[in-house]
């Protein structure tokens, strides 16, 4: 996988439901990615993911490079575009959330 | 069929009651993730790219329709209404919550299922021929022999720490339709100066190392088998390396030691490890030999057979297809595809397990077969009873008459729900089908195994396809490798590579010109797309693979 350089967004899966999750501004762990936080430092990251990895919410926490388009934050690599969207077999996972949707 | 005792049953709600129990303790806090982890991997719960992961184990892919029914019943309640049939006679549901497998694991138990060893550096499920019992080339039914090892093998003390994952298959024929020679431990029943025996290959496996078992044994005494992989076992158990995992499978093992070293060492543990053997296993597996017979004569009136074939061309297809004669007279073998051009290779919806499980029930003996080709197999109908079989198939959408064929094609999930793929596979599964299909040459270009892994780990059998797709990451962009000429049958051997990969946009129409120019050099129409390959050589296919895609294409005529 290419080497993660800023800007990035921390990610992770919710331990319940195994649902995708996005670090948010507000510190929460959010379903869409364009909530999630964008660091263009990397160390800043690296203390956030530090202090979030490992709690009860969620698992596998890490950190992926993310490209900015306005209000849209896309994954750059296309194995976190598919993560915040679903498979593309069937309509499920997140692509069927409305509420995901760019505005 | 074969029943659990009260020992598996005891030992599964055991199991489940310390996992529930686990589950708790995890969301409760009171365990973290690194010591939860290999306590839901050894109940089969994987964290894959959208969800959780349930993989359930179907013993040498045999299963009855109360038991088809539960796991119909577990994809709708917990699960999105379907179950994913894998390569290793598994069913996998790929949406369950973490929270909801507990309940899962006992409705699982429930009909005499479980999710144990199916992960973990353990003995795997066993596999087998999925015609077994059934097959018309069979010397015995391999599943007294597979449940007899999975009975050793599960929760043997010794066997929960292996140096690495452990695959074992089992055949009754000389035809292999179980891919022995691509597991750990491959074994064939055959006869032998007028005994029942066992060859015995080891050190096959696919992965990032691909390589063909090799026989350890030609003929060992049935008597000797359990003993025996214990033998095996405990020497790859001492000298298998821990140090590497990609190099801790016990391929690699028997590869540095040699074959003949290898066998030295298994033959040195056998004689003290057979003595403790007792000859209870010969006890146990003379039972197992009573509980899988099948030898009832059948009266079913076979006119409407042959009223139907004469009627009927979509019949006639189907039949011609997916259906094989069986070893007893006035029974057939039926393949039900789940393959049906641009569905997702070996996927079942809940509605279809349970009109599977009905037919069973009425039909087939209540039995049913998972193959690892991802197929489902009715295997003991009897004549008369396939136009009413073919109707029902029909109703439920199962009625793809391509066995065998391009479109029935393997694919593991890939990058879709794989955490591990480097690309995905499905959408190549789906376009390929539906590109051959559309072109209605299937049938012209006939016997083809295409066989596609999203990432070197080769869950999808690519090395043994006789076309291999293999999805790579090319610099952050999905790329394709292509391998001719591998085959998973008793004339096993592993596909060569072709050349650098192609991009999403190009594997298909490079497929098509591959098997276009089979079509062009072939000798007559029954030379298969293997046979050709193999009379001409790799470096014309690998030409036409590369021919500029804008120039060339094939057209149906
Ligand atoms: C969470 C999903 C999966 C994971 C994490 C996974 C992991 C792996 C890994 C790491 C290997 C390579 C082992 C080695 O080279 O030592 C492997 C091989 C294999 N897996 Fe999977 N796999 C998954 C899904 C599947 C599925 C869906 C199937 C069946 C369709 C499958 C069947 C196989 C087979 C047949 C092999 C090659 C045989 C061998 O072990 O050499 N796996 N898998
Ligand atoms: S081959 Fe790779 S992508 Fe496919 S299921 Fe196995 S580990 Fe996942």
């Amino acid at each position: 996988m290419a080497r993660i350089k800023a800007p990035v967004v921390v990610t992770a899966n919710r331990l319940g439901s195994g649902e995708v999750v996005y670090l948010s501004r507000d510190g929460r762990w959010q379903a869409s990615m364009d909530a999630g936080q964008v660091f263009t430092e990397l160390a800043e990251a690296e203390a956030a993911l530090a202090r979030h990895d490992n709690e009860l919410e969620v698992v596998g926490a890490y950190l992926i490079n993310v490209e900015v388009h306005g209000a849209r934050v896309e994954g750059q690599h296309y194995r976190e575009q598919f993560r915040s969207l679903g498979p593309s077999n069937y309509w499920h996972g997140k692509q069927t959330e409305a509420n995901d949707a760019p505005v | 069929m074969h029943r659990y005792s009260e020992f598996d049953r005891d030992f599964v709600a055991t199991r489940n009651a310390q996992y529930r129990d686990q589950v708790a303790r995890r969301v409760a806090g009171e365990l973290t993730e690194d010591e939860f982890k290999p306590l839901r991997l050894m109940n089969g719960v994987y964290l894959q790219l959208h969800a959780y992961m349930l993989r359930v184990a179907i013993p040498y892919g045999t299963l009855s329709s109360a038991q088809m029914r539960q796991l119909a019943h577990i994809a709708d309640r917990w699960d999105k209404g379907y179950g994913h049939f894998t390569t290793r006679q598994n069913i996998q549901y790929n949406w369950p919550r973490l929270v909801d497998t507990p309940d899962i694991l006992d409705a699982l138990a429930k009909v005499e299922m479980h999710a144990i060893q199916t992960s973990g550096n353990t003995i795997r499920n066993v596999t087998a021929d999925h015609f077994a019992g059934a097959a018309i080339d069979e010397v015995v039914d391999p599943r007294p022999y597979a449940e007899l090892i999975r009975q050793w093998s599960t929760d043997h003390p010794e066997f929960q720490f292996l140096p690495r994952k452990f695959k074992i298959a089992v055949t009754g024929s000389a035809v292999d339709r179980a891919v022995v020679q691509a597991h750990d431990i491959g074994l064939q029943m055959l006869e032998s100066r007028g005994e029942l025996a066992v060859k015995v290959w080891v050190g096959g496996g696919l992965g990032r190392t691909p390589i063909l078992g090799q026989v350890l044994q030609e003929a060992l005494p049935i008597a000797d088998l359990l003993p025996y992989l214990e033998a095996i076992l405990a020497v790859y158990n001492l000298w298998g390396r821990r140090d590497n995992k990609y190099k801790a499978r016990i391929k690699i093992l028997v590869n540095a030691m040699g074959i003949d070293v290898f066998r030295r060492e298994v033959q040195a543990a056998f004689e003290t490890i057979a003595q403790d053997f007792s000859g209870e296993d010969q006890a146990v597996l003379e039972q197992l030999r009573q509980a899988f017979d099948f030898s009832a004569a059948t009266d079913v009136d076979e006119a409407a057979y042959h009223q139907a074939l004469a009627a009927n061309s979509l019949f006639r297809q189907w039949v011609d297809q997916n259906v094989l004669p069986h070893r007893l007279s006035g029974y057939s073998i039926v393949t039900i595809s789940l393959k049906k051009p641009g569905q997702t290779p070996g996927d079942a919806s809940s509605d279809q397990m349970r009109g599977l499980a009905d037919l069973a029930e009425r039909y087939s003996h209540d039995e049913l077969r998972v193959s690892h080709e991802q197929n489902l197999v009715l295997p003991h109908v009897a004549l008369g009873h396939l136009p009413a079989i073919f109707d029902a198939l029909t109703a439920l959408d199962l009625q793809t008459a391509n066995v065998g064929l391009i479109s029935d094609l393997i694919a593991c999930p890939g990058m879709d729900y794989c955490a591990l793929a480097t690309a995905r596979s499905i959408p190549i599964a789906q376009q390929i089908a539906e590109r051959f299909s559309q072109l209605g040459l299937e049938e012209t270009v006939g016997a083809m195994k295409l066989k596609i892994s999203g990432c070197i780990n080769a869950c999808g059998h690519h090395h043994v396809g006789h076309i291999g797709i293999l999805g790579l990451d090319k610099g952050g962009v999905e790329s394709y490798q292509i391998t001719l000429g591998g085959d998973g049958s008793e004339n096993a051997s592993l596909g060569e590579k072709i050349g650098p990969g192609f991009s999403a946009d190009d594997i298909v129409p490079a497929i098509e010109r591959i098997v276009a120019h089979y079509l062009d050099l072939r000798s007559a129409e029954t030379e298969t797309f293997i046979q050709t390959l193999r009379r001409v050589g790799l470096a014309s296919f690998r030409d036409a693979a590369y021919v500029d895609p804008a120039t060339e294409v094939i057209h149906a005529s």
